[in-house]
């Protein structure tokens, strides 16, 4: 067996799904016994049979993957409860291999996924679906890349109605059918509350978490996820405010965002100028607005220097 | 990795290398991913000369294309293939000696393997080039009925001091990490551990001095 036939036999026995009981399937992918499969390409040794030490390798990687995903979507953990969301991991990982050579991006498909396959999330569909982009819209906002910003000032000297502004790539603009950033935030806070609690306190709460998703009412929200000192938050806004910020992160110059949104609103800037002024006054002091980046490493470059030479 | 996500990914790290002024690089001497799909762990090679000679390249290509020296690290392993054609310490000698690196020893990790796959640790501590030796790593594990996990969530055991006082004698006073980053205690608990390390440097440095 050369080290590429040796490589996928391996690989493809490592990502075989686990039983239910969490041990090694006693079928390989191609249906032949396990125990066969396992004997061809592992040595047994005094302790261990070639199918308990291909199953070191198998469980590994499906603990290691479920806790992650856990740990990147508790909210959805919470609204599917974790037998199913167990079963939905699965069968997105079976589906959807990792791609990435970083765990950080295991869910970047998951929307997607399960966009083509809702019956993974039963009965609450619409918000497992909301709850999934929020939390990889968390994720994106922690470690998503942060350009130079504009200061107001910067702004304010090539104010007009043809100016194009860019939005750092942290910020996530995003709508939602429900609520779940109350929930999410519910969840982290249990989470950072809990963790010294005894296993009866926990489940108290967590059965509090499982009512809090049963009552969660159908309402739009416009969110904002963002960074400030390496920490996330998000932004709750209005729909003109949304409308406004995604015009300008298409592109679209300052006058085209602000017409397309007020028209589109029935409203007229005039009226809402105060307003608008306001969101921009708070948007640029929360460095939302950036050069683009090759301006960025320009300006860096040019700050390098000029403190190498000092 | 695909060639041109490889291309990408090595790119950005040689980007982080330079700002960074990173001296040397390390990674384990393993794979963990085939036809661009990962396992996110650290699979053990088969020990055969094709994986030696194709690891040596892949080990030369990535140090010439990040002017960087490359130091490989041992791992821990729970199963052996039958393809193998030699020890652990041979296939590593063999890779590290066809590619000119470094080697990042991992004394915990020989520990455990030696204990999951019966060998001599002292074989393998002893085998190594020592000159190529450029950073100890040293961690706890944990121990199960039939084989023992490294998983750097207890404190270093005395058989892995041993081994790691014999690294230390072979290969002089060298810069040394502990791994501990699951179920971490306090700091001073950690810290405590870690400064352990510092009774066989000192020994290594009295020695070399007489």
């Amino acid at each position: 067996m050369n080290l590429l036939t040796l490589q996928r036999t391996m690989a493809k026995a490592v990502m075989h799904p686990l039983t239910n009981s969490e041990h090694m399937s006693k079928h390989a992918p191609g249906g032949e016994p396990m125990s066969q499969h396992a004997a061809k390409f592992i040595k047994p040794n005094d302790r261990l049979t070639s199918f308990e030490r291909l199953e070191i390798y198998n469980r590994q990687y499906w603990w290691r993957l479920m806790s992650s995903l856990a740990e990147d979507f508790p909210g959805l953990q919470a609204v599917l409860g974790n037998r199913r969301f167990e079963a939905l991991c699965k069968a997105y990982l079976v589906a959807r291999p990792s791609r990435s050579f970083t765990l950080r991006n295991l869910g970047h498909d998951l929307e997607l996924w399960l966009k083509k396959n809702p019956q993974w999330a039963g009965s609450n569909q619409a918000i497992a679906l909301d709850m999934v982009r929020l939390e990889w819209a968390d994720i994106e906002a922690f470690d998503g890349a942060a350009y130079e910003p504009l200061q107001p000032a910067d702004i304010a000297k090539s104010a007009g109605g043809n100016l194009r502004l860019t939005l750092q790539p942290y910020v996530r603009l995003l709508k939602f059918q429900y609520p779940v950033d109350a929930l999410v935030l519910e969840i982290k806070k249990f989470n950072n509350d809990t963790e010294f609690l005894s296993n009866t306190f926990r489940e108290r709460r967590k059965r509090k978490q499982v009512s809090a998703v049963a009552k969660l009412k159908r309402k739009t929200i416009f969110l904002a996820v963002h960074r400030v000192d390496y920490s996330v938050y998000f932004r709750r806004m209005t729909a003109e405010e949304y409308g406004l910020l995604v015009a300008i992160q298409k592109g679209k110059t300052l006058g085209q965002a602000i017409d397309a949104t007020f028209s589109k609103h029935s409203k007229t800037f005039a009226a809402d100028l105060e307003q608008v002024t306001a969101w921009f006054q708070n948007w640029s002091n929360l460095g939302w607005f950036c050069a683009p980046p090759a301006k960025s490493a320009k300006a860096r470059k040019i700050r390098e220097r000029r403190s190498a030479k000092k | 990795m695909g060639i041109t996500k490889a291309r990408c990914f090595l790119k950005r790290l040689k980007d982080l290398v330079k700002r960074t002024k990173t001296p040397w690089l390390s990674d384990h001497l393993c794979w963990g991913s085939v036809d661009g799909r990962y396992t996110h762990d650290l699979l053990p090679m088969p020990y055969t000369l094709e994986a030696a000679a194709k690891t040596a390249q892949k080990i030369r290509d990535v140090r010439d294309y990040l002017e960087v020296p490359i130091a490989v690290e041992n791992v821990s392993s729970y199963a052996e293939f039958h393809v193998s054609e030699m020890t652990e310490w041979e296939f590593l000698n063999e890779v590290v000696e066809r590619a000119d690196c470094g080697i990042l020893l991992d004394v915990n990790n020989i520990y455990v393997s030696s204990q999951n796959h019966s060998f001599n640790p002292f074989d393998y501590v002893n085998s190594v080039p020592a000159e190529r030796v450029a950073q100890i790593h040293i961690a706890g594990h944990s121990k199960y009925e039939k084989y023992i996990l490294d998983t750097h969530d207890h404190p270093v055991i005395d058989p892995v001091w041993k081994l790691y006082d014999r690294a230390i004698q072979r290969v002089g006073h060298t810069a040394t990490l502990l791994e501990w980053d699951d179920s971490i205690p306090t700091f001073r608990e950690v810290h405590n551990e870690a400064l352990k390390a510092n009774r066989f440097l000192a020994k290594s440095v009295l020695a070399r001095a007489v």
